[in-house]
C-alpha cells in the first residue's frame, strides 16, 4: 500500500513543478514594470525601486529566481500580502476552514441526496420519476450558480424572511475560534442558540455551492447503476430469486459506486470554483472571496499564491481519493 | 469524464446515412428537440435583434426607473420585462444579450476546439516526449479549477469580453486534445491507417484526412457541452466585474449590474438569469441528446 501510495505521489511531481511553474509567471508576465504594478498606485521613489526590485529578486537571471521561489513554496513561505503587510500563507490558512466547512457541508447534502436520486432513476428507468429525476438533474447542471444563490436570497431572505443574507453567524454571538469550523466552534461556546445561528446562516450557501455537485452525481449514479444491473452477475442473482432490494443494494450497488466514487473525487475542483462565486454571493469570509478581492485590489502576491495554494489542495484530495479507490479496489493497486 | 469514443470503423455506405441515424437517434429523444428548438429561436432573436427588439438597449428612459414586468401592478405596456436601475428596457437588453452568448460560445468552442485538435493529433499521432509534453501541460491546465485559471488569466489580460473568452477557450482546450489524443491512439492500429501508411501518406494526410474524421462523435459532444459552459463561465466573468464590462447588455453583467437592487426588485435578477439557465439548459438537451445518438453502446440495448 505504501509503494502504491508513493508511486502516485511520485506522478504528481511533474504536475507539480507545472503548477509552480504558472504560479511563478504569473507576476512576471504581468504587464508593465513589477515595482510599479506591485506597488499600485502609491508610486516609488528611484532608490526604493530599486530596493523593492532586489528585495524581490527580480534583478537576478529567471531561472535563478524560479528556484529560489520553489525553495520558498517549499519551505512554506508564500509572500506578504501588499494589502494587509501579512504573510500571504496565514492569511489563506485564516479563511480556509470557512471554505472547507462549507465546501463539506456541500458535499455531503449532494452526496447523500445524489446517490439515492440517481438508484431510484435508474431502478425506474423510463418512467415519470425517472424522467423528473433526470430532469430536475439537468436543470441543476445547468444552472448559473450565481444568480440561483441570488434567487434563494430573493425568496427565503426578502420575501420570506427565514435565513440571513450574508456572513457566518448573528453578531450578538461572539467566541473564540477552536477549530475554525463555525458549526463545532458554536457547540463548543456552549452558547445558547449560537449553533442554531450558525446552522442558519450555512443553509442557504450549502444548497447553492451543492446544486450542481449534485447534479452531476444523480447523472454519475444512474447511468453507473444501469451499466451494472445489465451484467451477468445482477442476471443471476435474479435468477437465483433474491429480492430486488438485496440486488439492487448489494450486487449492483457496490460495483456501481466505483466510477461515483472518482465522481465525487473529482468534485474538488468543481467546489473551488463554486465557493469562489458562491463565497461572493453571500459575504461568505473564506479563500473564494479573499481571491476576488485579491484580484480587485490588485493584491498580486496573494492571487499567485492562492493559485497555488488551491492547486495543491485540489492535487492532495485527489491524491487521497486515488489512494482510497485503491484501497476499495485491489484490481488498481497491483496494476 | 469518461467520454464515449467512437467504435466506428470507416463508414463503408458513405457519411450520409450515418448523418441520418445519428438524426434518427436524436429525433427519437423529445428533450433534444425541445433544446434545438429553444437554440434555434435563441440564434434568430441573436441575429435579428436590432429590428426585433422593442428599444435600443442602451436607450436610457428618464423617469422610468425600475418599472415592473407588465403583469405586476405598476407595470407599463411599453416595457414588457420592465426597466433596469437607470431606465433602460429589459427585454432589448436581454435580446441584444443572446448575441452576446452566441458570439461567446461559437469564438470559444472554435479556439478551444481547433487548439485541442492540433494538440491531441500530434501527441497520438507521434507518441513518445512530444505526447509526454504536451499531455503534462495538458494535465498542469486541468489542476487548476477552470474559472480560477480564467480568473487569472483575466486579471493578466485585463478584463474584456475577447480576454474572458481567450481565457475560458484555455481552460476548455485540453478536454479536446485528450479526446482527440485517446481516438487517435485507438484508431492508429486500425488496417485502414495501415493499408494508407503503406500506400504513402504522409504525416498531415494520415492526421488530418485518414484519422481525424474518424475521431469526430466525441467530439462533437464535447464541443456541445463546452459551448455551455463557455457561456455559463463568461457570464460567471461578467458577474464578477472581470468579464463583458457595462453597459454592455452581457447577461452575467446585467445580473452584476442589478446586484445591489436584489430585494427591491427581483425582475431585474430573475429575468436575465432565467435568459442564462434556459440557454444553458437548452444545449446541454442537445448535447445529451447527441451524445446518446452517437454512442453506439447505447443504441445497442
Amino acid at each position: 500500500m505504501l509503494r502504491y501510495f508513493l508511486y502516485r505521489l511520485a506522478l504528481l511531481i511533474p504536475t507539480f513543478i507545472g503548477v509552480t511553474i504558472v504560479a511563478f509567471f504569473f507576476i512576471r508576465i504581468l504587464p508593465g514594470d513589477p515595482v510599479q504594478v506591485l506597488a499600485g498606485e502609491r508610486g516609488v521613489s528611484p532608490e526604493r525601486h530599486a530596493e523593492v526590485l532586489a528585495r524581490l529578486g527580480f534583478d537576478r537571471p529567471l531561472w535563478e529566481q524560479y528556484f529560489s521561489y520553489l525553495w520558498n513554496v517549499l519551505r512554506g513561505d508564500f509572500g506578504i500580502s501588499f494589502a494587509s503587510k501579512r504573510p500571504v500563507a496565514q492569511e489563506f490558512f485564516s479563511r480556509f476552514p470557512a471554505t472547507v466547512e462549507l465546501a463539506l457541508c456541500a458535499m455531503i447534502i449532494a452526496t447523500a441526496l445524489g446517490i439515492p436520486a440517481g438508484i431510484l432513476a435508474a431502478v425506474k428507468r423510463g418512467t415519470w420519476i425517472d424522467q423528473a429525476t433526470m430532469g430536475t438533474a439537468l436543470v441543476g447542471y445547468s444552472m448559473p450558480i450565481f444568480w440561483w444563490g441570488m434567487l434563494l436570497i430573493i425568496l427565503f431572505s426578502g420575501i420570506l424572511h427565514w435565513t440571513p443574507v450574508s456572513g457566518r453567524i448573528a453578531l450578538n454571538y461572539f467566541f473564540p475560534s477552536v477549530t475554525g469550523f463555525m458549526l463545532i466552534d458554536s457547540l463548543l461556546s456552549g452558547q445558547k442558540g449560537a449553533f442554531l445561528s450558525a446552522l442558519h446562516y450555512l443553509v442557504l450557501p450549502t444548497v447553492v455551492l451543492a446544486t450542481i455537485p449534485l447534479a452531476v452525481i444523480a447523472r454519475q449514479t444512474r447511468s453507473a447503476m444501469l451499466e451494472v444491473l445489465g451484467e451477468d452477475y445482477v442476471r443471476t442473482a435474479r435468477a437465483k430469486g433474491l429480492q430486488p432490494r438485496r440486488i439492487i443494494g448489494i450486487h449492483a450497488l457496490r460495483n456501481a459506486m466505483i466510477p461515483v466514487i472518482t465522481t465525487i473525487g473529482l468534485q474538488v475542483g468543481l467546489l473551488m470554483a463554486g465557493a469562489i462565486l458562491t463565497e461572493t454571493i453571500f459575504s461568505w469570509p473564506g479563500i473564494g472571496k479573499w481571491m476576488i478581492e485579491a484580484v480587485n485590489k490588485r493584491d498580486y502576491f496573494v492571487v499567485q499564491s492562492g493559485l497555488l495554494l488551491i492547486a495543491l489542495i485540489i492535487m492532495a484530495v485527489n491524491l487521497i481519493v486515488d489512494v482510497l479507490y485503491a484501497v476499495i479496489n485491489p484490481r488498481i493497486r497491483h496494476q | 469524464m469518461s467520454a464515449p469514443v467512437a467504435e466506428t470503423a470507416p463508414r463503408k455506405s458513405g457519411s450520409m446515412s450515418g448523418l441520418r441515424e445519428t438524426w434518427f437517434y436524436f429525433s427519437q429523444n423529445r428533450g433534444a428537440v425541445a433544446g434545438l428548438v429553444i437554440m434555434s429561436l435563441l440564434v434568430l432573436i441573436a441575429i435579428f435583434s436590432p429590428w426585433i427588439a422593442p428599444h435600443d438597449p442602451a436607450r436610457i428612459y428618464n423617469g422610468s426607473f425600475l418599472v415592473p414586468p407588465v403583469w405586476q401592478e405598476g407595470g407599463d405596456a411599453r416595457f414588457v420585462f420592465g426597466t433596469d436601475a437607470i431606465g433602460r428596457d429589459i427585454l432589448s437588453r436581454l435580446m441584444h444579450g443572446a448575441r452576446y452568448s452566441m458570439l461567446i460560445g461559437a469564438v470559444v468552442v472554435s479556439i478551444s476546439l481547433v487548439g485541442g485538435i492540433v494538440l491531441g493529433l500530434i501527441a497520438g499521432y507521434f507518441r513518445g516526449w512530444v505526447d509526454a509534453l504536451i499531455m503534462r501541460i495538458m494535465d498542469i491546465i486541468l489542476a487548476f479549477p477552470s474559472l480560477l485559471l480564467a480568473l487569472v488569466l483575466v486579471t493578466v489580460l485585463g478584463p474584456g469580453l475577447f480576454n474572458a473568452m481567450l481565457a475560458i477557450a484555455l481552460v476548455l482546450q485540453p478536454h479536446f486534445a485528450r479526446l482527440t489524443r485517446a481516438a487517435v491512439i485507438a484508431e492508429y492500429s486500425r488496417e485502414y491507417v495501415t493499408s494508407a501508411k503503406v500506400a504513402g501518406a504522409g504525416h498531415l494526410r494520415l492526421m488530418f484526412v485518414t484519422i481525424l474524421p474518424n475521431c469526430v462523435a466525441p467530439l462533437i459532444v464535447q464541443a456541445t457541452l463546452s459551448f455551455s459552459s463557455a457561456i455559463l463561465d463568461a457570464a460567471a466573468l461578467g458577474f464578477l466585474g472581470l468579464g463583458a464590462q457595462p453597459p454592455a447588455p452581457e447577461w452575467g453583467t446585467m445580473l452584476a449590474d442589478a446586484r445591489e437592487f436584489i430585494l427591491r426588485a427581483w425582475w431585474v435578477i430573475t429575468i436575465p438569469g432565467l435568459a442564462i439557465l434556459v440557454t444553458v439548459l437548452a444545449i446541454n438537451l442537445i448535447g445529451d441528446g447527441l451524445r446518446d445518438a452517437l454512442d453506439p453502446k447505447l443504441k445497442r440495448s
